[in-house]
């Protein structure tokens, strides 16, 4: 059978090479056109975290650029049908890393206070039950505040916090995007967690 | 040592919200908010406060970003 295929269709196999190269350019070409509009469908998801993961709008919009420029310089290594979301990603916080952000400023950590709910109690403690309604919580928590609060956890915290509060991945996700185990996914999360309630509570109660 | 069924739920709490417990311990989570108006409260709190960091944080792409981001279309390492 596999011989008779080959000698009806033989003459296409034999095919001259420029024919055969053309083709394969031209479906490289929609292959690439297909991965970059896949790409950018993400672009407001990535500006989203790189503007968190940075201090300013004008390095977020860097990072951003850096991580697109590289993404599309290596279309290649990405396997179609796999998460590109988490692949971009991938790229943007090694880009992070290698910006050297590691090295910047981070104001040293505050011992973590105990309890999940300490911002809660504080809250209550403060100004009654009542605080911990919804239109409580976003009266006395200004946006500000929380950005501030969110600038001021330390990095390797503050980049879980922000895959999965705030860029909405799994933690199976941002495992692979920071390339740590999973189990570090959640501890670091919990404790940024932490670390961000309790920067809101000395903000917010101050 | 045992923790006392608040401390517990407050242990169970963040991974409840995160739809990332076993079927056990959601049950547990659960039957405990439903008698425990203190947890309850708290268990609002941190759902409200999650949503309200996530709406606090997300900041629209500046305009020209995108513009941008297509001017990098074709950018190729074999070219």
């Amino acid at each position: 059978m596999q011989a008779l295929v080959k000698q009806r269709y033989g003459s296409s196999v034999s095919e001259p090479e420029p024919a055969v190269d053309a083709r394969r350019i031209a479906a490289e070409a929609r292959n690439r056109v297909r991965f970059e509009e896949e790409a950018l469908e993400f672009a407001d998801q990535v500006y989203r975290v790189a503007r968190r993961l940075v201090g300013s709008r004008e390095e977020a919009e860097d990072l951003v650029q850096e991580t697109y420029a590289r993404a599309f310089r290596s279309w290649r290594s990405y396997t179609p049908g796999t998460n590109m979301r988490a692949w971009l990603f991938r790229i943007l916080t090694n880009l992070n890393v290698d910006r050297g952000r590691r090295v910047q400023r981070t104001p040293p950590m505050q011992p973590l206070e105990e309890s999940d709910y300490y911002l809660a109690n504080k809250l209550a403690s403060s100004a009654g039950e009542e605080a911990l309604e919804q239109e409580q919580v976003v009266e006395r928590l200004s946006q500000d505040s929380i950005v501030h609060a969110l600038a001021e956890i330390q990095p390797q915290f503050r980049d879980v916090v922000v895959l999965v509060d705030i860029g909405d991945f799994s933690y199976a996700d941002a495992a692979e995007i920071l390339d740590i185990p999973m189990g570090t996914v959640m501890s670091r999360l919990h404790r940024g967690r932490r670390a961000l309630k309790q920067r809101l509570a000395e903000e917010t109660l101050a | 040592m045992t923790l006392d069924p608040c401390e517990r739920c407050e242990e169970l709490l963040q991974e409840f919200l995160d739809r990332t417990l076993t079927d056990a311990e959601w049950r547990e989570a659960e039957s405990h908010l439903a008698g425990c108006d203190y947890c309850r409260r708290r268990y609002r709190f941190e759902e409200t406060l999650r949503r309200y960091v996530k709406l606090s944080a997300v900041e629209r792409m500046p305009p020209g970003l995108m513009s941008k981001l297509e001017e990098l279309r074709g950018l190729d390492a074999m070219a």
